[in-house]
């Protein structure tokens, strides 16, 4: 879907691209990692256009941008700023519908594309007439997000969109984020200097430094199988709590052992991640959960001991660095 | 003070016509000028947002525009683009400027660059970014400098009157130089009052929300385009010829009040600073002014000036005055000082006037030149019977008579002389001489009657119909109040005056205040 290929952008001696190449697939969740000044920023941006690369090549659906019209180019990407970026002087309503104007969408289209987006970011209608200043962080945020998928643009690029939240906020957003089914077919680029929130929305990481790409690969094989110590190392701070979101039930299917108590409680797919089944268990730590494979229809109930010896075996079993 | 203030009402009322078409003009003045300043301001503002390198010079530039004087920016107008509205507009606009280009600058600079950012990345192009997000954003730092260029332009047009491009100026520095306080409170407050309403209005506009000053920002040149066309209403009528005076002329009974009241002219008239009259009169730009008798720019411009038939101009005869005093310890000065009496005539006044204005040459030259010429002149005796002391004003004919007199009384007695010219106006002068500060200096029978005895209207209407008259009257006055003496007068009459081109005058056969009348009024 997005193929970039030997991207470098200079300032002066400051590399701050430095042959970057990557490939995103269609609906998956990219996400550039690194600390700050490594060039995420500078990477994204080159995507739409806002910076002109020194040299290297960007396509989109296999089509050159740089040969289109900037402008025609921008309109079919959705883009989210880390402060919002919400014109002041327009209200809620006309922030969202500025893609839509300048497509010359008609009225009705545009509103009826607005309450449904609207309901889906759970907003309710009051809001349309209030300027943006008159909302909280969380709730610009959405209309940031709102704004940039009102015109359906096939690929989104999210630069630190949750980076002004507060944890609670930002964690609640996380949630509805990855729960947004307009999310799920889109082909999203994020940049985030927060380790956690890379783990916990990426389809794949792309952790950068100094301009360079280190490594990429899904949140498990950079934990697991870091290409040098600069990713391990990167990793190192948040290790065991990132491990329990990057794993798995399906991963540590097989050293999972039945307990055969069936509750009659409903059950957790085996997709899920051990952190959110953890998360399951911390009021009844006692309990059993059940857990369902849909690949082998198989069906398990498991008790927290069991969660914990599973991921532990698992654990053993991979290289250690 | 109540007094005051009644009179001043009744001044306003006496004047309702002119003081109505003075504030029409004085808004219009404003208005054209903020207009073509915003429209040029703010395309220049916004350039240099685009264009950072240029900001410093563009900025610096509008920024020593703005510190020029408003008189010497007129000044520098007029041999450009003549008298009258188009200088009086340039001008104002000039001023006007440098508020709205900084205003416009910052303001757009000051867009958040996320917000920018954002309507680029949402596929906005520049025009779409520079009219849906900076501008609109900017709009209340642009209307802050509208508002600015507002208020400063209000406060030049009044000086838009110098040029003769009307105002409520007109008014103020009439009164000023009538030293007539209603006259001045009688424009200066409508101007306060505009700068007040206005000002205030704008920032009610600012205060405005995001989507009020949309609309308003809508309905803006419209009603910038009205209040300017206000300007034009009053000046939408002409005449066969046009008349330039000064405000103090407008303003005196021996002046435009006269010409009307006695002569009963009637001619399109316009108000215009001294300064520039006599240039704009040669330049055919005025047919008539209003200036001094002995004025060396008669000369310098080919004017002539027309006969006053009916003497509404009083009698200004040049005499030296001398304190009663010093004639007593000088025996030999009065017969020195009359030596001049009779020599100089209106003609040969303007004539030296001329040389000092014209030609540059220094009074003392002229002056020398002169005596040698009528074969008055002597070689200093070098005496030292004691010291007389010469007074002048800052003017060149009188630094002229100084210099005469000077040579005279060394040439003639044995009295050395100092001399203390260039005192300002005839209140400092006379004020010099009554504090025995200086003993002699040349004056004119006009100023003595009206400037210092203040004689009332009456006495003054009773004397004017001679120059005799006038002259007894000032001489016995001051005899009897300052122990002043007024000598043998020099000769020429330094009086108000109306002149036209002389070619022109010719040509209509204008001799005369009533043969200007006639043709007037002749279809
Ligand atoms: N406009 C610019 N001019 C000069 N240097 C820049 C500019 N933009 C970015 N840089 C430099 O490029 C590097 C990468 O910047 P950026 O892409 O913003 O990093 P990140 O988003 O990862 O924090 C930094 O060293 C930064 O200082
Ligand atoms: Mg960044």
């Amino acid at each position: 879907m997005i193929k970039v290929e030997h991207l470098v952008k200079t300032y002066g001696d400051i590399k701050a691209v430095n042959d970057i190449s990557f490939e995103v697939d269609k609906g998956e969740n990219m996400v550039l990692l690194g600390t700050s000044g490594c060039g995420k920023t500078t990477t994204l941006k080159i995507l739409n256009r806002l910076i002109e690369p020194n040299s290297g090549t960007i396509s989109i659906d296999g089509k050159n941008i740089l040969e289109q019209p900037p402008e025609l180019l921008r309109r079919g990407i959705g883009y989210v700023l880390q402060n919002n970026g919400l014109f002041p002087h327009y209200t809620v309503a006309e922030n969202i519908a500025i893609v839509p104007n300048l497509l010359k969408w008609d009225k009705a289209k545009t509103q009826k594309r607005i309450d449904e987006l609207l309901e889906k970011l759970h907003l309710t209608k009051d809001y349309l007439n209030a300027y943006p200043t008159e909302l909280s962080g969380g709730q610009q945020q959405r209309i940031g997000l709102a704004r940039a998928l009102v015109a359906n643009p096939p690929v989104l690029l999210m630069d630190e969109p949750f980076g002004a939240l507060d944890n609670v906020t930002r964690s609640k957003i996380h949630d509805e984020f990855k729960a947004l089914d307009e999310l799920k077919r889109k082909t999203i680029i994020m940049v985030t200097h927060d380790v956690q929130e890379a783990f916990e929305l990426a389809d794949r990481i792309a952790l950068m430094d100094k301009g360079k790409i280190v490594q990429i690969g899904t949140p498990a094989e950079l934990l697991f199988n870091p290409v040098n110590d600069f990713v391990s190392g990167f990793l190192q701070d948040q290790r065991l709590q990132l491990e329990f979101k990057s794993i798995k039930l399906t991963d540590i299917w097989e050293h999972l052992s039945d307990t055969g108590k069936k509750t009659n409680t409903s059950s957790l797919p085996a997709e899920t991640g051990v952190w959110d089944v953890l998360e399951n268990f911390k009021f009844y730590p006692n309990e059993t959960l059940n857990i369902l494979n849909q690949q082998n229809k198989e069906f398990k109930s498991i008790t927290f001991e069991q969660l914990m010896l599973a991921f532990s075996k698992y654990k053993n079993l991979q290289p250690h660095e | 003070m109540n007094e005051q203030q009644q009179t001043l009402f009744q001044f306003m009322s006496q004047q309702a016509d002119k003081l109505g078409m003075q504030t029409l003009q004085h808004i219009g003045l404003t208005f054209i000028s903020l207009f073509i300043a915003v429209l040029i301001g703010l395309p220049i503002g916004v350039y240099i947002t685009r264009k950072k390198n240029l900001s410093g010079l563009v900025l610096g530039i509008a920024g020593v525009l703005q510190t020029i004087p408003s008189i010497a920016l007129l000044g520098f107008m007029i041999p450009l683009l003549g008298i009258g509205a188009k200088p009086a507009i340039v001008a104002l606009l000039l001023y006007a400027l440098l508020p709205i280009i900084r205003n416009t600058y910052t303001g757009i600079t000051g867009v958040d660059a996320a917000v920018k950012e954002a309507a680029v990345a949402m596929g906005m192009n520049k025009w779409q970014v520079l009219f849906k997000v900076e501008l609109p954003l900017a709009m209340p730092v642009i209307l802050a400098g509208i508002r600015t260029a507002t208020v400063i332009n209000v406060g030049v047009a009044t000086l838009a009157s110098y040029i003769a491009a009307g105002g409520l100026g007109e008014f103020i520095f009439g009164g000023i130089s009538l030293n007539n306080t209603n006259m001045i409170l009688a424009g200066a407050i409508p101007a306060a009052l505009l700068a007040i309403i206005f000002d205030f209005l704008l920032s009610l506009v600012q205060k405005l929300n995001f989507k009020k000053i949309r609309g308003a920002v809508k309905v803006a040149p419209i009603l910038l385009l009205l209040l300017s066309c206000l300007y034009f209403i009053p000046s939408a009528y002409g005449g066969k010829l046009t008349a330039g005076f000064t405000p103090e002329f407008m303003g005196r009974q021996d002046g435009n009040l006269g010409l009307r009241s006695k002569y009963g002219l009637k001619i399109h008239t316009i108000v215009i600073s001294d300064a520039v009259m006599y240039k704009a009169a040669q330049e055919k730009e005025l047919d008539v002014i209003s200036g001094y008798s002995t004025d060396g720019r008669l000369k310098a411009y080919n004017l002539v000036v027309l006969d006053d038939d009916k003497k509404i101009f009083p009698p200004y005869y040049a005499a030296p005055i001398v304190r009663t005093d010093a004639l007593d310890k000088f025996p030999d000065l009065e017969k020195t000082l009359n030596l001049l009496s009779g020599t100089i005539t209106d003609s040969i006044m303007t004539e030296l006037n001329y040389k000092t204005d014209y030609l540059h040459q220094t009074p003392e030259r002229v002056a020398k030149d002169f005596l040698v010429a009528k074969k008055l002149w002597k070689p200093e005796r070098g005496g030292n019977d004691g010291i007389v002391r010469i007074g002048s004003k800052i003017f060149g004919e009188q630094y002229i008579l100084a210099s005469m007199y000077s040579m005279l009384i060394k040439g003639y007695t044995n009295y050395d002389v100092t001399t203390k010219t260039g005192l300002g106006g005839t209140k400092i002068v006379f004020d010099a001489m009554t504090n025995n500060q200086i003993d002699v200096y040349p004056e004119y029978t006009g100023t003595g009657l009206l400037a210092i005895l203040q004689a009332p209207a009456k006495m003054v209407n009773a004397l004017q119909v001679s120059k005799d008259s006038t002259y007894n009257y000032v001489q016995k006055e001051f005899l009897k109040r300052y122990s002043i003496k007024w000598l043998k007068p020099i000769g020429f009459n330094n009086a108000y005056a109306l002149m036209m081109r002389e070619k022109q005058a010719k040509e209509l056969n204008i001799k005369t205040i009533s043969n200007l009348k006639r043709y007037l009024e002749s279809k």
